[in-house]
């Protein structure tokens, strides 16, 4: 048993480190409003800080396309969803509480 | 009807606009439905028949008056809604296809969300204005907020609320939104019905065993509205609010009379019997012949080619028509022949509102020019003494306007006549009264007749006796020029006379005091 826990948590260490995985992520945003200009700034920052040169950030406007609303489930706005690596998270908001996206994002 | 005057005169031709809901009764009680381009608060316990009531405002949206229309439905699935609904002969499948209505079923699932800061329902607002926009609707139901609410911070579901208010007013489309009812707020979140234009109450109570729907109108900015609590039924044909209370405010008074079947009664009733569509009551104790009194009515009414509708609740048909065969009244070939019809119903079966619903609908498919309720007593038991006579009055008031008579009878415990509330309350309410006693002397039970009151005609105030016979009913003077008058002959009269004062004392009083 001890064993196989063991090995659990390195495979984990190994898909953590930094610099090794790619991160796609989806923010869905309501044109220019206060909280979607304040999630686009903060995603900035923290994509730049933590996973320079290794994520992919697609910022959805849904006034522009009000469809993907329905197919992702959205009721609140804004929601950054972390496509990959996997789990598929979602986190709402603007983003402005570092730590919970960090947490989201599986980077400590 | 004078403050309507008054208004006229200050703004001409004003109007508040309302969307009918096409819900029998609701539309009534609000003046002509509910605010146009502006939502509506539907509260109500689980099971008080919300989402419904929402669902038949948007289908006789569209059936009705051509209005397209959107559910966004928080709690059900759609295909679930659709089914629930088919049972109540509503069929959304035709309508969802020819993009008439649009239901959109929105998954919440707060626990797969972390939350990072601040957020608003921006997303909500897309998804229904493209819903609106996709069949071009008019009506909007949103349920129900409490699921709404549980999935999102409150303080932020608050204010983001009265912007969905807002918002529905500037898409001008007429919303209703449903949501439980709390305590001590009306709404659980306690602060919706500040913002709402109008807020409407559903309420499933249960008393002595049979529940009652009712439906109140808490508030109507802008409008009057009536403010009693309005019971209402859910069957096969969806929602009908009854009473309808717009009844009875205009109806006619017919100066024809109809005969009472029994020339003597007649005779005492100004000769020619009860007006056309007026109420009265037989009431009597027990065995004084009150059914005989009600059936041979309606035997002489049915003679006369018109149909007539008797309710019984008390003895089944086979039986009335098996007992009136011994007092001369063949009832079968009218039965066959149709034009007198029957309804039966133990009075426990279901509660008020659906007998007079059931006894309505007949009504609106025979036709009746007489109606017979017998007795009316037996319903009694049937909730709160309040209820049946507000319900007794806007029945009799439904029968007034279609110019139909109605005979009620009510079954009295002897010599607690004034004790009685349900003959009480229903006697202030009729037109003619007639009242049947037993007046005991010696070893002899003597069947009385007295007219009590008679709106509206000369009446005899003579106490007759009441003979019931093979032949039938006839009515003879008291016998009071006997050549020999024996002891016991003298001593029977002097108690005759006491059992007639005071009888009628007590109702002297009766009447006095009201």
């Amino acid at each position: 048993m001890s064993n196989k826990v063991q090995k659990d948590s390195k495979v984990k260490v190994v898909a953590d480190t930094p610099g090794k995985t790619k991160y796609i992520l989806r923010l869905f945003v309501t044109g220019i409003l206060p909280n979607s200009v304040r999630a686009i700034k903060n995603i900035n920052t923290i994509c730049n800080k933590y996973l320079k040169g290794r994520y992919e950030l697609e910022i959805i406007d849904i006034y522009q396309q009000p469809s993907l609303a329905i197919t992702e489930e959205l009721i609140a706005v804004p929601v950054l969803i972390k496509k990959f690596p996997l789990p598929e998270e979602k986190m709402l908001g603007d983003l402005s509480n570092t730590e919970e996206v960090l947490k989201g994002l599986s980077i400590f | 009807m004078k403050q309507i005057k008054v208004n006229k005169s200050k703004i001409k031709k004003f109007k508040f606009l309302k969307t009918l809901t096409g819900i029998q009764g609701l539309d009534e009680i609000t003046g002509g439905g509910i605010p146009k381009h502006r939502p509506t608060l539907l509260l109500g316990n689980s099971g008080s028949g919300k989402t419904i009531m929402a669902m038949e405002f948007l289908v006789n949206g569209i059936g009705m008056f051509d209005e397209p229309a959107v559910f966004m439905a928080f709690e059900e699935k759609k295909d679930e809604l659709v089914m629930n609904l088919k049972s109540l002969g509503f069929s959304l499948e035709e309508y969802i296809a020819n993009n008439k209505i649009y239901i959109e079923q929105v998954l919440l699932d707060k626990n797969e969300i972390r939350e990072t800061g601040m957020y608003d329902l921006e997303g909500l607002f897309v998804r229904l204005e493209q819903a609106i926009y996709k069949v071009k609707a008019k009506r909007v139901v949103l349920d129900s907020l409490d699921t709404l609410f549980s999935g999102f911070d409150n303080n932020i579901l608050r204010s983001e609320f009265t912007r969905l208010l807002s918002w529905l007013k500037k898409m001008e489309v007429t919303a209703i939104i449903t949501s439980e009812i709390g305590d001590p707020f009306l709404t659980r979140m306690g602060i919706e019905e500040y913002v709402a234009d109008c807020v409407i109450t559903l309420d499933n109570r249960v008393t002595n065993q049979i529940a009652t729907r009712r439906l109140r109108i808490v508030k109507y900015r802008g409008s009057i509205h009536g403010n009693n609590e309005y019971p209402f039924i859910i069957d096969e044909n969806g929602i009908s609010v009854y009473p309808i209370i717009s009844e009875g405010v205009q109806q006619e008074s017919s100066s024809k009379r109809i005969s009472s079947g029994i020339d003597s009664l007649d005779e005492m009733l100004g000769k020619k019997g009860f007006y056309e569509g007026s109420s009265i009551l037989i009431s009597g104790t027990a065995g004084t012949g009150k059914t005989s009194l009600a059936t041979s009515f309606a035997f002489d009414v049915c003679k006369t080619k018109k149909h007539c509708l008797f309710c019984a609740f008390e003895e089944a048909p086979n039986q009335i028509i098996r007992n009136m065969g011994s007092i001369g009244l063949n009832l079968d070939p009218l039965i066959k022949s149709g034009i007198l019809t029957f309804y039966y119903s133990r009075p426990t079966l279901q509660n008020l509102e659906l007998h007079f619903l059931a006894i309505k609908k007949i009504i609106n498919q025979i036709k009746p020019t007489v109606v017979i309720l017998d007795p009316i007593t037996n319903l009694m038991t049937e909730g709160p003494n309040s209820d049946i006579r507000s319900m007794l009055t806007r029945f009799v008031d439904f029968l007034k306007t279609q110019q139909i008579t109605v005979m009620f009878t009510a079954a009295i415990t002897v010599g607690s006549i004034e004790r009685n509330p349900s003959d009480e309350g229903i006697s202030s309410m009729v037109d003619t009264w007639i009242m049947v006693q037993d007046i005991e002397v010696d070893e002899e039970r003597t069947r009385s007749l007295c007219v009590m009151k008679s709106r509206g005609m000369v009446h005899s105030n003579e106490v007759r006796n009441f003979l019931i016979s093979g032949k039938g009913i006839i009515l003879k003077p008291m016998d009071r020029k006997d050549k020999i008058v024996t002891p016991s002959e003298s001593r029977r009269r002097i108690k005759e006379h006491q059992n007639l004062a005071t009888s009628k004392d007590s109702f002297g009083l009766k009447e006095s005091a009201r």
